[in-house]
């Protein structure tokens, strides 16, 4: 368990001050905010590598803030590796373990277990600068958890590896996490990202932390404009993905299935943008495969756009143009139709 | 429109480079010739004869190692300091860092005179010093500060700007892994800085080894190559000069090209 409490860190520009927060044993907790927001500074201190002008950082009850990076068991894991281009990957990951002055025997034991787990075996002679970024991401992976820390902080770990790694990488921090059962701290700024993976999720911005909850708490009541914003800017649902007709398949959201296209199955997420739902007050004709027929609950003057909770069960929120609002004279409590194609679903 | 705007620049491009490669071609002539010259004006058997004056082989050999021997001094000093600069922000970092390259601007001449100031036998640190033993004016120990004074700047900048060089992020992981401090510096800073050290160190050995206004003020005697070659030049002239200015920039070259295709070995260009 780890333990934040009235941290405040000098950031140069800015102050991120009184952040209080804690992280359950094997929990994986997410702190979510916009790029510049400190996540980073935020991460680093935690580890020792920041200076920190004033609070208490506390693991398994005991104090850390004083104590030196090297003692404190907590493992960091960068955007863009940072891997030692000097050694081989082999000699990245036994980097800490050699440290320790651990015998051979031992060493090479976990060495092969962290092969196994990541499954990298044909990389360990290679130097950093040969590998991809999913692989690179796999090996900094694999050495940050060579001395088995007691927390895994992840600083936005996927947002530099391209779409097909992405996936790759999520799906390995999961399957790591529940197997190892570590304590994960992971900053990101993608909500998406944070509903996949995280049980619990702080928003972070404008220097403080502006809510703490699940994702469906942060998702349904954000406490804030600021929370809104940036939870409220896409539609985010789960639920059980399975086959569709037609090459298609299906997620079965509230009283209603949307077909998308995806090769997942399972109990996942999926998102839409509001700009891709084409709002309607007569049922469309298109090849599009979704129209869901609702009533408008909401509506949120933007200035030049409007948008629209629309409840079917579940809400949508539409995004339409006052263009468009006011040439189908749309009012609360109408009746509307919402047309998407499947491939506009993101299903995560 | 567009193609046409494109081709006169080309061509304007073209007319730049052949101006540009022979101005180049000027200066590098002028850099060439005279080395050339005085190597190849010396007769084999010249250089030969002049290897085999001990006073020439005596000087030659106390300019390498004393301008070895400055190096391996600034690089204990200098190399903390050139880590200090780069990874720390302090008040008056500009200042120490205009004054490290001040030994580059102001005369050697003058530099030797300060230092007298400092190491001479009545002063200060020449006072300290005595009491060990250790005596700076016309003596191996002068020789090694003057040139450590002119030529620490050279390590200090090459080396500085190694480690700046070095992701501060390697480091902390490595703090995040179980290093320490030293165990990161020797592990992590110190190999990924190694080219730009090591480079410097070469150029400060090899400037060591040139120097000579602040040595000629601190220690005459004993003779270095560089004071010998002035030596001869005065008292003989320039046919008796010539075969030692030979040697020196032969050693020199010599050591200089040996040690950038070690330092430089297996990288492409």
């Amino acid at each position: 368990m780890i333990e934040v409490k009235n941290l405040s860190v000098d950031l140069g520009d800015f102050l991120l001050k009184d952040i209080t927060f804690d992280v359950k044993q094997g929990e994986y907790y997410i702190i979510l905010g916009p790029t510049g927001a400190g996540k980073t500074v935020l991460l680093e201190s935690i580890a020792g590598l920041h200076p920190i002008r004033k609070g208490e950082i506390w693991l398994n009850g005991k104090e850390i803030t004083n104590l030196e990076p090297e003692r404190r068991g907590i493992g960091v894991v960068y955007q863009d590796y940072v891997l030692f281009p000097h050694l081989s990957v082999k000699e990245n990951i036994v980097f800490g373990l050699r440290l320790k002055g651990q015998p051979k025997r031992e060493i090479e034991a976990t060495l092969n277990w962290l092969v196994e787990l990541l499954n990298i075996p044909h990389l360990l002679q290679r130097k950093p600068g040969t590998l991809s970024g999913g692989e690179s991401q796999k090996v900094a992976l694999a050495r940050a958890l060579s001395v088995k820390p007691a927390v895994l902080l992840l600083d936005e770990p996927l947002s530099a590896l391209d779409p097909g790694a992405r996936e790759d990488i999520q799906h390995e921090l999961r399957r790591i996490h529940n197997r190892l059962n570590i304590t994960a701290i992971q900053v990101t700024h993608d909500f998406e990202e944070a509903v996949a993976l995280g049980h619990r999720i702080a928003v972070i911005g404008e220097g403080r932390i502006m809510q703490i909850g699940t994702s469906e708490q942060i998702f349904r009541q954000p406490n804030s404009e600021f929370v809104a914003r940036f939870a409220m800017s896409r539609n985010i649902f789960s639920g059980e993905v399975r086959d569709g007709d037609e090459e298609c398949a299906v997620i079965n959201i509230g009283d209603v299935e949307v077909a998308a296209v995806t090769d997942l199955r399972g109990e996942l997420h999926a998102s839409l943008r509001p700009e891709d739902i084409l709002i309607s007050t007569e049922p469309l004709k298109s090849s599009a495969r979704n129209c869901l027929h609702g009533v408008i609950s909401r509506i949120d003057d933007r200035g030049s756009t409007l948008l629209l909770t629309v409840t079917v069960p579940p809400e949508f929120i539409c995004l339409v143009t006052r263009h468009s609002f006011e040439e189908m004279g749309l009012t609360e409590w109408k009746e509307v139709y919402m047309t998407f194609k499947a491939s506009a679903v993101h299903i995560f | 429109m567009s193609h046409g705007v494109l081709s006169v620049r080309r061509v304007s491009a073209n007319k730049m480079t052949i101006t540009f490669a022979l101005l180049a071609l000027v200066i590098m002539l002028f850099v060439f010739l005279p080395l050339a010259k005085t190597i190849f004006s010396s007769s084999p058997t010249m250089l030969f004869d002049s290897l085999l004056d001990d006073k020439v082989r005596g000087a030659i050999w106390l300019s390498l190692y004393t301008a070895l021997l400055a190096t391996v001094v600034g690089a204990i000093f200098g190399i903390p300091l050139a880590y200090i600069l780069a990874r720390f922000d302090f008040p008056g970092k500009r200042t120490v860092e205009g004054l490290i390259d001040v030994p580059i601007v102001i005369p050697h001449t003058a530099a030797g005179i300060a230092l007298l100031f400092v190491f001479g036998r009545n002063f200060l640190a020449g006072k300290a010093f005595n009491l060990i033993g250790i005596n700076f004016v016309d003596s191996v120990a002068g020789i090694v500060i003057a040139m450590l004074f002119v030529s620490i700047p050279f390590l200090i900048d090459s080396a500085k700007e190694g480690f700046k060089a070095v992701d501060v992020r390697l480091e902390k992981v490595s703090r995040t892994l179980g290093a320490s401090p030293w165990q990161t510096f020797f592990r992590i800073s110190l190999p990924l800085a190694w080219r730009s050290i090591l480079a410097g160190n070469v150029m400060m050995w090899a400037r060591g080894i040139s120097e000579f206004g602040a040595v000629m003020i601190l220690a005459y005697h004993p003779m270095v190559a560089s004071i010998l070659v002035a030596d001869r030049f005065e008292e003989y002239g320039l046919d008796y000069a010539r075969p030692v200015a030979a040697l020196l920039i032969l050693v020199c070259l010599v050591i200089f090209i040996g040690l950038r295709a070690f330092a430089y070995r297996g990288e492409k260009t």
